[in-house]
């Protein structure tokens, strides 16, 4: 139980009235004049273990379900082989850029895996591996980094998010998302991801509080990779960890060794779970490495040095479970195999699929601006269409000048 | 007490007009939602969501967090899930720390998705000045939003349009920025709710006063003002058109081009600033269209282009009748003769 009991019975205390989503134990809290004042809650059960909780290499991994263990290991070496794959495309100049997620596959997987489908994922621009974990098409993923549109999915057929650039704005909706499922009464959760950078965002502070303050059904991801571009983490923020800055807001904080893809999904689990009891939002602070630079267009020899990154491929996420499952004997050499084909046959397919020119339409640009075009938008639409036609005609035009 | 007694038009005001609408589309629609500070308890700072929270629960009219990012940050998870918020920010100036949610996300998602999630929210502003309100009280920030594709611009200027422009506002699919002129608040006139009139679409403007020697292009607070000025300039021998916009996005080009050519002179009234101000915009598009019309250049009368006055000095700021009436008899007249 640990820091659970008290939510426990809150979710008794729920069910047992008839209160609004708005009411709840706490909320009829008016401050007293001192000495009698008292603070709303125990901060104590609120806060983050002293160290990342840790399955693979521990004890704990007895308890995890081999099947499960099994599943993760194919999802991160298929995810280590997406980011390969992205970031040849950059070279290739079939993609505009790609923030590559290489080292942070465990917290990408599990994120994915920890919902169920009728919940809600909220990714960032690096998250596009957690969307092609929960099902989304790659190509599709990749839409808004190959620039043929903004979001190349809809997002209500996996419930997912559009990828979020500006950092952190992602987070109030999935807030507010999940506030208006249990408004609604739906048992659904958003879990919404964000960087060690995005928790200095306002965005950031307003949706845990929010988050606190309604209940929300929401879990906070962060990937603590350790930088924020060039910024390492200590230039960010003066925290004791990430993850204790969910005491302040009201609600538990949970620290994972990001890297240690059982834990991840277990903690991610527990908080879904929680969430989805009528317990309240999380935040769980996953400690990871970008192994690749910012993106392809970033230099990350300008601001960290080899030794530091070669620490962590040590501690590298595939590695991590390959020991575990070699040493149990539930991975051979032909389960590796057959992981590496199955991830070959998607990048194979993805590079196909991205080597093909993308079919544009510029009068796609007029068309969702708004749900009905205004006269103004119209105008401007039919000058771009007689460009259009100018040119179409100038080529044809050339075309039979070359044949006379 | 007969139907016809109870559906006499009485005095209301403009804020119970609002009210009157935000309670009607609750009533009828279960997915439209109010939020923003102090709106439930208190019914707002300006009285306008007056009752709603008693009336519908705190779940339908929520006291938020004092944090107007998050306001409307969350408005979007919730429009996402399909609900129709109803924002309120408190007052014009207090609304900027939700610009990046504005322009990032709600004005672009039905475009960044090609269509599949669109944004049914009506952030509603307070806006304006000429209440005595000190510093960040009396922003015209209309320019700003007007900027950003996407998103509707509205704004009433009588009791009547309170009504239908804000069941429009929320009932649209796209997001309106809606547009209170905080000093027409308790603005009275007989109006009925009961039997509202019927109004147009968003992006219609209405001729206001008919008339044959000028156009006064305005809206929200400064309509009242340009009515003010037309029946002064009776007395010069100027019989004035006032066209009351309603809608700055969609802007209504057929009225008021078809006002202009009609007059052959346009004065635009706001309390915006003059530079970057909507008046250029719609000075250019009337001159765009109506050039071989025009006697005079299109003129504006707006804000100075200064940060908005303390009270005691804000009412050499605002345009006012005379200054009103100064443009009009600028509008080149000996050239007629």
């Amino acid at each position: 139980m640990g820091p659970y009991a008290r939510s426990h019975e809150e979710v008794l205390a729920l069910k047992k009235s008839s209160m609004t989503v708005q009411e709840r134990p706490g909320a009829a809290y008016r401050p007293t004049p001192p000495p009698a004042w008292k603070p709303r809650t125990d901060p104590a059960p609120l806060l983050p273990d002293p160290e990342p909780y840790r399955v693979l290499g521990t004890d704990a991994a007895a308890g995890a379900d081999p099947e499960l263990l099994l599943r993760l290991y194919a999802e991160l070496v298929r995810g280590r082989r997406y980011n390969a794959q992205a970031t040849a495309l950059t070279k290739q100049g079939r993609l505009a850029v790609y923030p590559s997620s290489t080292g942070q596959e465990a917290c990408e997987v599990a994120a994915a895996l920890a919902l169920e489908e009728r919940d809600w994922l909220f990714p960032s621009y690096r998250d596009t591996l957690a969307a092609v974990a929960r099902g989304l098409d790659p190509a599709q993923a990749l839409t808004l980094l190959r620039g043929d549109w903004h979001t190349g999915y809809d997002p209500y057929e996996h419930r997912i998010a559009p990828l979020s650039t500006p950092l952190a704005t992602q987070l109030p909706h999935a807030v507010g998302l999940a506030h208006a499922a249990r408004l609604k009464g739906d048992d659904v959760v958003a879990l919404a991801m964000v960087g060690d950078g995005g928790t200095s965002e306002g965005d950031f502070h307003e949706a845990l509080n929010f988050a606190a303050v309604w209940q929300a059904p929401v879990v906070f991801l962060v990937q603590n990779n350790g930088f924020a571009i060039s910024v390492p983490l200590s230039k960010q923020t003066a925290a004791p960890s990430l993850a204790h800055k969910a005491v302040g807001y009201g609600m538990p904080g949970r620290l994972v060794d990001g890297n240690d893809v059982a834990a991840v999904h277990e903690v991610l689990g527990e908080a879904v779970a929680r969430a989805r009891r009528g317990g309240g939002p999380t935040l769980v602070e996953a400690i990871t490495y970008r192994i690749d630079a910012h993106t392809n267009a970033d230099d990350a020899t300008r601001y960290r040095g080899d030794s530091e990154v070669e620490a962590w491929r040590e501690h590298d996420p595939i590695r991590l479970m390959e020991t575990e499952l070699t040493g149990r004997g539930l991975l051979d050499e032909d389960g590796v195999r057959s992981a590496a084909e199955a991830a070959e046959t998607m990048a194979a397919q993805l590079r196909e699929r991205m080597n093909a020119d993308p079919v544009l339409n510029p009068m796609d640009l007029f068309e969702h601006v708004y749900a009905e075009q205004t006269s103004q938008l119209r105008e401007q639409a039919a000058q771009l269409r007689a460009e259009l036609d100018a040119e179409s005609g100038e080529g044809a035009q050339g075309a039979e000048g070359d044949a006379r | 007490m007969s139907t016809a007694t109870a559906r006499q038009a009485k005095p209301a005001t403009m804020a119970q007009a609002l009210q009157r609408a935000m309670r009607d589309a609750m009533a009828e629609d279960p997915t439209v939602h109010v939020m923003g500070e102090d709106v439930g308890t208190l019914g707002g700072v300006f009285r306008v969501t007056d009752g709603l929270a008693k009336e519908f629960g705190e779940d339908r009219c929520t006291d938020t967090p004092l944090a107007e990012a998050g306001i409307l940050g969350t408005a979007v998870g919730m429009a996402m899930y399909g609900l129709r918020p109803v924002v309120e920010m408190q007052f014009d100036a207090f609304a900027y720390p939700a610009f990046e949610q504005l322009i990032s996300h709600v004005s672009r998602m039905r475009n960044r998705t090609r269509g599949s999630m669109p944004m049914p929210i009506t952030v509603r502003v307070p806006y304006g000045g000429g209440i005595g309100g000190v510093e960040h009280h009396s922003d015209s920030s209309e320019a700003y939003y007007m900027a950003t594709p996407g998103l509707h611009v509205v704004t009433p200027a009588t009791v009547e349009d309170a009504y239908g422009l804000l069941r429009e506002a929320i009932a649209s699919d796209d997001p309106v920025v809606f547009l209170e002129p905080k000093r027409l608040y308790w603005s009275k006139a007989d109006w009925s709710p009961d039997a509202p009139a019927a109004v147009e679409p968003i992006g219609r403007a209405v001729v206001r006063r008919e008339g044959r020697s000028a156009t006064l292009i305005t809206y929200g607070p400064s309509v009242p003002v340009c009515m003010e000025a037309a029946a002064a300039a009776e007395a010069e021998g100027w019989d004035l058109e006032v066209v009351d916009l309603r809608s700055l996005v969609p802007f209504d080009d057929e009225t008021v081009c078809a006002s202009v050519r009609r007059t052959g002179r346009a004065v635009v009234v706001h309390e915006s600033t003059s530079f970057g101000g909507p008046g250029g915009e719609i000075a250019a598009r009337v001159t765009e269209r109506c050039f071989h019309h025009l006697e005079a250049p299109v003129l504006r009368v707006a804000g100075f282009d200064i940060p908005y006055p303390p009270p005691m000095l804000e009412r050499h700021h605002l345009p006012g009748v005379d200054r009103v009436l100064d443009a009009v008899a600028r509008l080149q007249w000996e050239a007629e003769s």
